[in-house]
């Protein structure tokens, strides 16, 4: 565990071998948003809003913090028009799912992001997967999944699953972005009891 | 499909959790689709959580969930089968077997499928069958095609 010495915005960060940017600016009290980040998941790198512009050896490119480790020597910058209108279109795009989510609603002001900007499409899942990951990560039950793909991928509960494990835990809904988690769990609980009715 | 032949499968790629999909596509080519009772012995067995199986089965379209028939008609929408004609095709076929593209029918004999396009235009408009080609399709045809497969 060799100590490396990087550059956030100007700051000096010591950070650990093997930890990524988004640790190591958190770390230093630097703040980058995040939306499907976890401490205690593995890292994911799905929602992409955790953006950043990095230096190294003279070049610079546009990576993804959560999951990209720390080198020694790294110049990392968390903001620039550019990776703020970046995160703007990507706040814009989740919010045509999730239009009213308050952590949405949040960055949005922040990033000056237009809640109306591309057509709505209410599904109000933004695929952060933080339930599913939870779930099957520290709870090792995996009630809840990801079915389908594109643009009809969602999470869905397993009702054998969830009737055995879901009432007591419910750890997963304080997770969610969006609030949608909780709803699928009582679309679920209440087509599984109205199942059990007519058997 | 009973339990022993779903365990017999499982055996042969000795309940190695990566070889998953080997086993869910041998099930799928031998009983056309994948009963929840098999893919909760695979979830038993291969030490694989039920939401990841079903998040695969779901993903992969060769993978189906509900029971599909003994033969698959694909038909081509393609713009060539389109031009010359692969809406009447479909429609006929429509009408003869009685089911929508995606459905199956009751007696589990056919399932219907659209695609966009199967790769040999130059036979437009094609009917495909159990991987078997049914080029320049006419409607007076196809029910005679159909009456080929038991």
């Amino acid at each position: 565990m060799s100590d490396i010495r990087l550059q956030i915005d100007g700051q000096e960060v010591a950070a650990q071998q093997g930890m990524t940017v988004l640790e190591a600016a958190r770390g230093a009290g630097i703040e980058i948003p995040t939306l499907c980040h976890h401490e205690k998941l593995e890292p994911y790198g799905g929602c992409r809003l955790c953006i950043v512009e990095i230096e190294d050896r003279g070049r610079t490119k546009l990576v993804v913090s959560c999951v990209y480790l720390a080198a020694d020597g790294l110049v990392v910058r968390t903001r620039s028009e550019k990776i703020d209108r970046i995160r703007r279109t990507i706040l814009e795009l989740l919010m045509a799912h999730a239009p009213d989510a308050f952590e949405l609603q949040k960055l949005a002001e922040e990033y000056g992001a237009q809640r109306d900007r591309f057509e709505k499409e209410p599904m109000f899942c933004i695929h952060c997967g933080l339930c599913v990951r939870y779930c099957a990560e520290v709870k090792q039950k995996s009630a809840v999944g990801f079915i389908d793909r594109g643009i009809r991928k969602e999470i869905s509960f397993i009702p054998e699953i969830a009737a055995r494990e879901c009432e007591p835990c419910k750890e997963c809904f304080p997770l969610c972005p969006t609030s949608y988690l909780q709803a699928a769990y009582v679309l679920t609980r209440s087509l599984a009891s109205s199942a059990d009715k007519v058997g | 499909m009973d339990i022993a032949r779903v365990d017999q499968i499982i055996d042969k790629y000795e309940a190695e959790p990566s070889s998953l999909i080997q086993v869910l596509l041998e099930i799928q080519a031998e009983n056309n689709w994948l009963p929840a009772e098999a893919l909760e012995r695979i979830s038993e067995k291969l030490q694989v959580p039920l939401a990841r199986i079903q998040h695969i089965a779901t993903f992969y379209k060769a993978f189906s969930l509900v029971p599909k028939g003994r033969h698959r008609i694909h038909i081509c929408m393609g713009t060539a089968c389109h031009v010359r004609g692969a809406t009447r095709i479909l429609d006929t076929v429509q009408e003869l077997t009685g089911i929508q593209p995606g459905e199956t029918d009751l007696e589990l004999k056919f399932s219907l499928e659209t695609v966009n396009c199967l790769g040999c235009c130059a036979l437009g408009p094609v009917m495909e069958i159990d991987g078997e080609t049914h080029g320049k399709m006419t409607t007076a045809g196809i029910e005679d095609v159909l009456k080929s497969y038991e």
